[in-house]
């Protein structure tokens, strides 16, 4: 598998680091002169100078047989034209483009990106998971945020309480799919009883998670 | 019309007093409040500063609204970002976006987007007058 990386921050110099070890063929777009010659000195040949939104460049970096290219420049316009020419042009199969104004990841979904990444979203969910309160954590959105992975805690009053997940009625585009209970994993199905301090993970609908979060924590 | 412009330059700030002196209404984007000093002290229209690919300062100078917007920012990849947004999303029906890269100019061309790139129009003209010259 090739692997395009364009723009040597940190980002973009650790995740081609990280790439390399992990045996993939990669190949980091840098435009300042001085960090490629710092990076080659480390990397070796896997580092090309350039603008990575020019058309010769990414022709130069066989990005026609890329599988992958990935734009983490700063800049989310100079990341949407890298990865919009990359498929446009070279046909590029994935595309990831990162995301530095977390309102560009719906922007970019519609112009057509297969993947945005905004730190700033990540580090948002983060927190979220770290404050305890009676919430829904994100442990990963998919699809661009319209659907997530959840994670909520059963709490004492919940509505859910007792009661089997047959006999529940959840909102719609919701699916159960874990239940930890005291470190331990269980498969949920139909009969399952919910219980006080039970960790519900569930792959929920954006549209979804507010009545989830509801119904779980009954607040 | 309402015509939104991204870009305070030479260029945005002379588009700007062009569109005004024709009788339209006029809105103009810039980073930097620098440029946006470019515009005459006659100027009546809108200034806001702000980048011109976030949704919110877009929203802030009047976009949802406007029949036209004009992205002449010295920096491609925002005109075509920008422009983008502008058609995509607040459904501007009239954009165009100023591209200094003719490679990069004929690729969004054909993506739908309407395009003015300098570098060919004045290399052709250039060459049109020194080929008359030489006559």
């Amino acid at each position: 598998m090739y692997i395009i990386v364009v723009g040597g921050g940190k980002v973009g110099y650790y995740l081609a680091k990280t790439l390399l070890n992990d045996g993939y063929e990669v190949l980091l777009i840098e435009k300042n002169p001085r960090k490629v010659a710092v990076y080659a000195e480390r990397f070796g040949s896997v580092v090309m100078e350039g603008d990575g939104a020019e058309l010769t460049t990414l022709e130069t970096a066989g990005a026609a047989r890329a599988n992958v290219i990935v734009a983490v420049t700063g800049e989310d316009e100079d990341n949407l034209v890298i990865c919009q020419t990359a498929k446009r042009l070279f046909n590029v199969p994935r595309t990831i483009a990162r995301v530095n104004n977390p309102k560009n990841e719906s922007i970019f979904r519609k112009l057509g990106i297969d993947v945005s990444v905004s730190s700033t979203n990540l580090i948002l969910n983060i927190i979220e998971q770290e404050i305890p309160q009676r919430s829904l954590v994100h442990l990963m959105t998919i699809k661009h945020g319209q659907m997530a992975i959840v994670e909520a805690t059963v709490e004492e009053g919940s509505p859910v309480v007792g009661k089997s997940l047959a006999d529940l009625t959840f909102p719609p585009n919701v699916v159960i799919s874990a239940v930890i209970r005291e470190d331990s994993l269980i498969l949920p199905k139909g009969e399952t009883i919910l219980q006080p301090d039970d960790e519900v993970i569930a792959l929920s609908n954006k549209e979804s998670e507010e009545g989830l979060r509801q119904m779980l924590t009954g607040a | 019309m309402k015509i939104l412009i991204l870009g305070c330059g030479r260029v945005g700030a002379r588009l700007a007093q062009l569109m005004e002196a024709d009788g339209h209404k006029v809105s103009v984007i810039d980073s930097d409040p620098d440029a946006l000093n470019r515009l005459p002290e006659t100027f009546k229209g809108q200034t806001t500063l702000g980048t011109g690919i976030d949704t919110d300062v877009l929203k802030a100078a009047g976009i949802e609204g406007a029949n036209a917007f004009a992205a002449v920012t010295n920096f491609d990849n925002t005109n075509i970002m920008a422009c983008q947004i502008a058609k995509e999303i607040f459904g501007v029906p009239n954009v165009l976006a100023r591209i200094y890269d003719p490679g990069r100019e004929s690729l969004y061309q054909e993506l739908g987007l309407e395009t003015v790139c300098p570098t060919t129009l004045v290399s052709t003209t250039v060459r049109d007058i020194i080929m008359e010259n030489a006559k």
